[in-house]
């Protein structure tokens, strides 16, 4: 009876079941589906669905609460108009031509200075990295109190040098300072991710390069500049571009610093985005503001792409 | 004769290792010079704080900064609120990232390559772009001043599915293949075999979200404004506008908050490096 049983349910129980291609074809898509699922509807949701509301909001007028009206072309006239836009447009333009730079010759200088058989050089790099980890808040009240025009002291050491206190530097709290304060705090705290992705590029150069250029007699200075500098133009160029992208969205550490001040000096594009939207409540406007950092963004991933294409 | 230029070249050669290593400890202090700074004013009294010359070491310690912090303002609810958000947020990135990205790497299905171009698409857009509508988005859903709209925020991003993708992509699909005869489904195949063997691309993953949330700081300053809310970011930034003289107090609050990134940090520093130099991107 039993074996009798048995022998008449296991056919039925484990005979594949001849699916049609197309079958097939849709179970496997549905399981893929089920996989993708979880995270592309929060991706939709959160991410893609705000982005196109992002684009049209350019071309509306809008407060957040009353009815949302078609503005046409009204809110990209409005930038040419608005004083604090191009202000804040220029700021973020001298910010980038400053600090990107300037970080890449720090990151890569302390990338080559940390790429030396040293003694404790995992403490050295880490070291270096921390500032970009710690927490932007702590970092800047902290900072914000050493460079105290009054108090501070670095104007301590400074006036304890011999610099006439008429002459010394207002800092954050001073307009022609502010903004140099702002990029110095940026280099501090960004350089060490920068460097690791140096280190990363030089541990790619194949030390032979560096054999033949001894056999050819150069110098520790020859060598960096002539073997050094040009394997490493591929990192140079990815961390440039990243720089570039970074600072033209450039906000947290300038509220933290200076709040934009004083009066405009450190005002940037993102900071001219939060202001008309959350102070202002002007969320079309803003949202064109938004749209021409995108532009900046998308030029430069752009000429990225197809300078990397034609390597 | 050949004594003498073998030590002067020994001597030529240690002068210049003395050189490099004065030059790297310099470096090294200038850039750890804030974190001492805050740690010597957190243990000082307020008047005391901007003393010139500069006491590193202060005579007479005044551990009462840590105690009353916790008083003053709600420090250990803040924290409290920010390991919640930050735990949540990178499990739920590891599970949805890792998740989608073996889909989009080992499987074969309708529309693959559009729904990835969308993620590709907008990998390179400013979050500063698209926060106001998104703000309006979930102000719409009723998720203003809730947790809940920072764990969307953050949790799924294109970042994410595209690192794990990357990382899939490299292991030989001759795995699958093989684990597929062997009678595993779909979802074992992910769960025994990918997920064991991205252990390296996950752990990237874990770091870069770890940071980015407990450090985030526009998020939670335009979502959350109820204070039992707040995060340690924002809640230490309330603090520094309130009392903004009382700098022993500002600074051991500043010490605290830094304390968990420092633990997170040193336990994973190793991986931090590796990870940043084999994945190099995060915007």
């Amino acid at each position: 009876m039993v074996v009798a049983r048995e022998d008449f349910d296991i056919p039925v129980a484990v005979r594949p079941k001849r699916l049609t291609k197309r079958q097939r074809q849709r179970r496997s898509t549905l399981v893929a589906l089920s996989f993708i699922a979880p995270n592309f509807l929060g991706f939709l949701i959160f991410t893609l669905g705000p982005i196109l509301f992002a684009f049209a909001l350019a071309f509306m007028h809008w407060d957040g609460s009353n009815a949302i009206t078609f503005a046409g072309l009204d809110n990209f006239w409005r930038l040419f108009s608005d004083r604090s836009f191009i202000t804040a447009f220029w700021n973020t333009l001298i910010y980038t031509a400053v600090s990107v730079p300037a970080t890449l010759c720090c990151s890569l200088g302390l990338a080559v200075l940390l790429n030396q058989k040293l003694k404790g050089r995992n403490f050295f790099r880490a070291a270096m990295f921390f500032p970009y980890v710690a927490s932007l808040v702590a970092v800047a009240v902290v900072w914000n109190m050493i460079f105290n025009p009054e108090m501070g002291p670095v104007n301590m050491l400074l006036y304890e040098l011999g610099v006439d206190p008429k002459n010394l530097p207002g800092w954050a709290a001073s307009n022609s300072w502010a903004m140099v304060t702002v990029i110095l705090f940026g280099i501090w705290k960004s350089m060490g991710y920068y460097m690791v992705i140096y280190l990363a590029g030089l541990q790619g150069i194949s030390p032979e390069l560096y054999e033949a250029a001894d056999l050819d007699g150069a110098n520790g200075w020859q060598k960096f500049w002539y073997v050094t500098v040009p394997q490493l133009g591929p990192t140079t160029f990815f961390v440039s571009v990243m720089l570039t992208i970074q600072s033209f969205k450039v906000f947290d550490q300038i509220m933290l610093l200076t709040e934009g001040g004083p009066g405009t000096s450190t005002l940037v594009l993102v900071y001219h985005v939060y202001n008309e939207a959350f102070i202002s409540w002007d969320l079309g406007y803003s949202s064109m503001v938004a749209l021409v950092l995108f532009l900046m963004v998308l030029t430069v991933t752009v000429v990225q792409f197809r300078l990397t294409r034609e390597d | 004769m050949v004594k003498k230029p073998l030590t002067l070249f020994g001597q030529k050669i240690r002068l210049k290792t003395i050189a490099l290593y004065v030059l790297v400890i310099a470096i090294t202090v200038v850039m750890l010079m804030p974190f001492v700074w805050m740690l010597s004013a957190s243990l000082k009294l307020d008047r005391d704080v901007f003393a010139f010359p500069i006491e590193w070491i202060p005579s007479h310690p005044r551990w009462q900064n840590y105690v009353d912090i916790w008083t003053k303002i709600p420090l250990a609810l803040f924290i409290y609120n920010t390991t919640k958000l930050t735990v949540i947020v990178t499990l739920l990135q590891l599970f949805t990232s890792s998740f989608a990205a073996y889909a989009f790497a080992k499987l074969r299905f309708a529309y693959r390559e559009v729904l990835f171009l969308a993620y590709i698409a907008t990998i390179a857009m400013p979050w500063q772009v698209y926060m106001v509508p998104q703000f309006v988005e979930m102000r719409a859903l009723g998720l203003n001043n809730t947790h809940l709209a920072l764990i969307c925020l953050q949790a799924f991003t294109a970042f994410g599915v595209f690192l794990m993708r990357q990382f899939y992509m490299s292991i030989p699909d001759e795995l699958c293949e093989a684990a597929r005869i062997d009678g595993m489904n779909e979802y074992q195949i992910w769960f025994r075999i990918m997920l064991p063997l991205s252990k390296p691309a996950l752990s990237t993953l874990t770091i870069f979200t770890f940071v980015s949330t407990w450090n985030d700081f526009l998020g939670p300053l335009i979502y959350l404004t109820k204070t039992e809310l707040k995060t340690v970011q924002i809640g230490i930034r309330m603090f520094i506008t309130q009392y903004s003289t009382e700098y022993g107090l500002i600074m051991a609050a500043s010490m605290v908050s830094l304390v968990p990134v420092l633990i997170v940090f040193l336990a994973l520093q190793r991986f931090f490096v590796e990870g940043i130099a084999s994945s190099g991107l995060k915007g």
